[in-house]
């Protein structure tokens, strides 16, 4: 089954998309209609919208009180959709999701509060209500002293400070167990429930009526002790776990808490400081040095650096100027800027990545299956075994002592089986992880990828864009002519290039600003297509181009010029020829440049054995140069865009396991093929979307980051599943009695009670430990 | 093996087969999502120790939304998780808390608590 087509909520934003049928974009648009008293009135409504131009179709919900409205974006918008509504008479409400997740978030802290201490108060309870009901059941050790004492006084006694332990202190496993059982559900409750149930039970009896035992030759013994030290042990348990289960959301919380409270938002000439919500679409935003970028937007004007770490795991600040896109819950580190907001809301990067982490912490990793079978009848075969237990002493033991060890080993039994360990052991790990890979700019879109990426073998990376920066880059810059000034030439060049649109004239243009050369204005520029470009500047002819500009123009090359060209294109560079004047000039090598952390990342990756091999549309020379800059030794050159997918499967065929590391639209089929899809960040979102993990930041050490994570989450994972199996597996029979034949061991039912109570509290320490990720391997 | 022992043993697997037919084989509710006007299924599920109902039957390729009533600050229930729809929500106590969905594919797709003991089931017709 395909998760991505059935994970589809309802969409509450408009959300363009390509239809299927042809090339008509269309979107939806979910409204909340105000004032609707009826079922006429939504026919009303959705009659209005549907007639309004550009609404495919419009379905209005009387119940729900909301509208999904199917339109084509160029014809209509979300505010024509909002006139149609209130052409019928009616409105819609303006949506503020944030505040009310935010609302919501507070009230679930606030209860979970709530319950940490009364929790907290209950234990204390029990614990100091234990500590006196222990030494007075111990009484009998000193033959003097219990001489002395009047058992069945003592007894009551014994009730009287056991009642609140289990009335006050363990009353909610109780409720808990009823309301389950009602259901034909059983859980921990129930089991502790029983356990402590039948204990209680038997020692009221004897307390109460001890007569009717003592005829029947048997000792009215009593086990308060034992009920008062499971329930207190249990709570004990339960207050570790739930200080440990905090804290493996705690990464998607840090995440939450990132976004900036209030925007200072530019209106006519006046600046306002306005809360989030508040802050529309267009809205024009100054950030001053300091302060956190409120929301996603592009920048006007002004120059800055700011710090995305919290986004994309870079740790060195980004240079942002007029034409950037900022981010919000940003930092700008030095310069003021302004900024448009282009996204707000839930549509920011930010928004996306917190769901991206609750999605991917929601779903359900392959490992967790056999967890999941096993917990889906734990509790009702535990209650079973305890009963076949109960049997089995009654009829085997001793008749003086049957009872007693019959009962004893019944409870032991209940108390000692864990369901809980089983349960945590997957979801807290992927948990803690997606929270951690997302802290390091790594987005893990579900438990299945995470999965997948440790049985990786062979990585896959698409050369343009993820090993290479994927723009070209002047790498070479040769005046021919002796005399010339370079500098003053690469100024002349740079004024020609910056009114050309070819990609290869913005590598010039960034590379003369590089050297921090002012501009100089260019005249009569002209593009000669399929060549290159001419302008005039400082009132020289500037001619740049290829080789054949050169010739169709009558220049010569020199004999120095040539042999120095030929030498750039054995680098597999293109080679770009600059006359002035009619005269040759200059010569630029213009390569797409290695990524600096990119031949580190790979020996990284080989390092952890995995086979790193390449792909590029490139010629085989130029592959070859770049793999063996990078240290690849196997490589696909000359693939087409529509080959990659084909690559994948041919090392798949081979029988490995392949992720795949791409950043272009072009990738999407390969990274949807592959085992694993890696998508680079600044890649589109169709990569993102095909693939299910995406690196934030582009740098190839994310594939790093992202295999090692998965490794280590699936190594806690198995010890997890390990521990609560083998403890269960063990634990249960041990409870039962099973060692005493041979060995005449018996568990009480107390330490039982201490052994649950850790095995949980251990598969989230154990969990938790990948909290430090990251720490350790820097 | 005496009467008293033959008494335990048989009161024993009585109860086995009592507790094995209670949890496993006895009938469950099942309950159809409410269909309003504008296509929406709609489900009212009380989650008390459990879920009731516990089998919610929907149609396929129309939005769901459940409405899950938690009216208990019992821990074991504070947590729903969905996994097929990629969904993990808190449950604030006695509040109700509304998961929308779209089912595209039929099938059954189960909805646990956080440790996975209290169990309900989507089925998509």
């Amino acid at each position: 089954m395909n998760q991505q087509d059935i994970a589809t909520g309802i969409p509450t934003e408009p959300k363009p998309e390509q239809a299927s049928d042809g090339p008509e974009r269309k979107a939806t648009a979910t409204l909340e209609i105000e004032g609707m008293s009826c079922a006429a009135c939504a026919a009303a409504v959705q009659r209005s919208l549907t007639k309004a131009p550009g609404v495919r179709k419009a379905l209005v919900n009387y119940a729900t009180e909301k509208a999904t409205v199917e339109y084509a974006p160029d014809l209509a918008t979300p505010a024509t959709l909002k006139a149609a509504v209130e052409k019928a008479g009616y409105g819609v409400a303006e949506r503020q999701p944030d505040t009310s997740a935010a609302d919501r978030q507070a009230e679930i802290d606030r209860q979970k509060a709530a319950a940490y201490q009364s929790l907290k108060r209950r234990l204390w309870v029990a614990a100091g209500l234990t500590a006196v009901i222990m030494p007075l059941s111990m009484i009998m050790l000193w033959p003097a002293l219990s001489a002395r004492v009047n058992v069945q006084w003592l007894n009551y006694l014994l009730l009287l400070l056991t009642g609140p332990v289990l009335l006050y202190s363990g009353r909610e496993f109780y409720t808990s167990a009823w309301n389950a059982f009602r259901h034909r559900a059983a859980n921990m409750d129930t089991l502790i429930a029983v356990g402590t149930g039948a204990a209680f039970l038997y020692s009221l009896a004897a307390t109460v009526v001890p007569h009717f035992f003592m005829q029947r030759g048997l000792m009215p013994e009593v086990y308060y002790d034992t009920t008062a030290t499971i329930i207190a042990l249990i709570l004990v348990g339960k207050v570790l776990e739930m200080r440990a289960k905090t804290q493996t959301s705690a990464a998607i919380r840090s995440l939450m808490g990132l976004q900036a409270q209030t925007a200072r938002v530019i209106r006519g000439d006046q600046e306002f400081d306005v809360p989030l919500e508040q802050v529309q679409l267009d809205d024009v935003v100054l950030v001053r040095p300091g302060e956190k970028v409120a929301t996603d937007g592009l920048v006007l004007d002004g120059h800055s650096a700011v710090d995305e770490a919290m986004l994309t795991g870079e740790s060195l600040p980004v240079e942002k100027q007029a034409g950037d896109n900022v981010f919000g819950a940003t930092i700008n580190k030095t310069g003021a800027f302004r900024f448009r907001v282009t996204k707000v809301g839930a549509d920011t990067l930010l928004a996306q990545i917190v769901k991206l982490v609750e999605d991917a912490q929601g779903s359900r990793a392959p490992i967790q299956r056999l967890a999941d079978q096993v917990s889906a009848i734990f509790v009702p075969t535990v209650v079973c075994i305890a009963i076949l237990t109960f049997v089995l002493w009654f009829d085997l033991a001793p008749e003086s002592s049957r009872f007693t060890l019959a009962l004893v080993n019944f409870v032991a039994v209940l108390i000692i089986a864990c369901p809980c360990a089983l349960g945590l052991a997957t979801p807290t790990a992927i948990m803690v992880s997606t929270g951690k890979g997302a802290e390091q700019g790594v987005l893990i879109r579900n438990a299945e990828a995470l999965e997948k990426a440790h049985e990786v073998n062979t990585v896959l990376l698409d050369k343009t864009g993820t090993i290479t920066r994927g723009e070209p880059s002047v790498t070479d810059y040769v005046p021919v002519q002796p005399a010339a000034d370079g500098q003053q030439l690469l100024r002349r060049i740079a004024a020609v290039e910056r009114l050309s649109e070819h990609p290869l004239a913005a590598a010039v243009v960034r590379f003369a600003e590089e050297q921090g050369l002012a501009a100089l204005p260019a005249t009569g520029f002209r593009a000669i297509e399929g060549k290159g470009a001419t302008a005039s500047v400082a009132n020289d002819t500037v001619l740049i181009g290829n080789q054949r500009l050169l010739t169709d123009e009558g220049v010569a090359l020199t004999e120095t010029a040539a042999s120095r060209a030929a030498e750039l294109r054995q680098q597999a560079k293109t080679v770009l020829f600059v006359a002035l004047n009619g005269q040759i000039a200059a010569m630029l090598g213009v390569a797409d440049t290695l990524r600096d952390t990119s031949a580190a990342a790979i020996g990284q990756l080989q390092r952890m054995g995995l086979e790193v091999v390449m792909m590029t549309g490139d010629n085989a020379q130029t592959a070859a140069k770049v793999a063996e800059q990078v240290g690849i030794k196997r490589f696909f050159a000359e693939v087409l865009p529509h080959d990659k997918a084909n690559k994948v499967k041919e090392l798949q065929a081979e029988g490995r396991v392949v992720a795949m590391v791409g950043d272009g639209i072009n990738d999407a089929p390969a990274l949807a093929q592959a085992d694993i899809g890696l998508a680079m960040g600044a890649g589109t979102d169709i990569a993102m979307q095909a693939a299910g993990i995406t690196l934030m930041r582009s740098d190839l050490h994310g594939v790093v980051t992202a295999i090692d994570l998965s490794r280590q989450t699936i190594r806690t994972i198995r010890q997890n599943l390990f521990f609560a199996f083998v403890y269960n597996t063990l634990g249960i029979p041990v409870a039962a009695g099973l060692l005493y034949p041979v060995f005449g061991v018996l568990l009480s039912p107390m330490l039982a009670a201490g052994a649950m109570a850790l095995s949980s509290v251990s598969v989230l320490t154990n969990s938790l430990r990948l909290r430090t990720f990251g720490k350790q391997n820097r | 093996m005496d009467t008293v022992e033959l008494f335990v043993t048989a009161a024993g697997a009585l109860l086995i087969g009592l507790v094995l037919w209670y949890f496993f084989f006895s009938e469950r509710e099942v309950v159809s999502a409410v269909s309003s006007l504008g296509g929406l299924q709609q489900a009212d599920i009380t989650v008390k120790g459990g879920y009731s109902p516990d089998v919610i039957e929907v149609e396929r390729g129309r939005p769901v939304q459940l409405h899950f009533h938690r009216t208990e600050d019992a821990s074991c229930s504070e947590e729903l998780l969905l996994p097929d729809f990629h969904i993990r929500r808190e449950l604030p106590a006695f509040q109700t808390t509304t998961i929308e969905l779209l089912p595209q594919q039929p099938g059954t797709f189960e909805f646990t608590c956080g440790m996975h003991m209290l169990r309900g089931k989507l089925v998509v017709k």
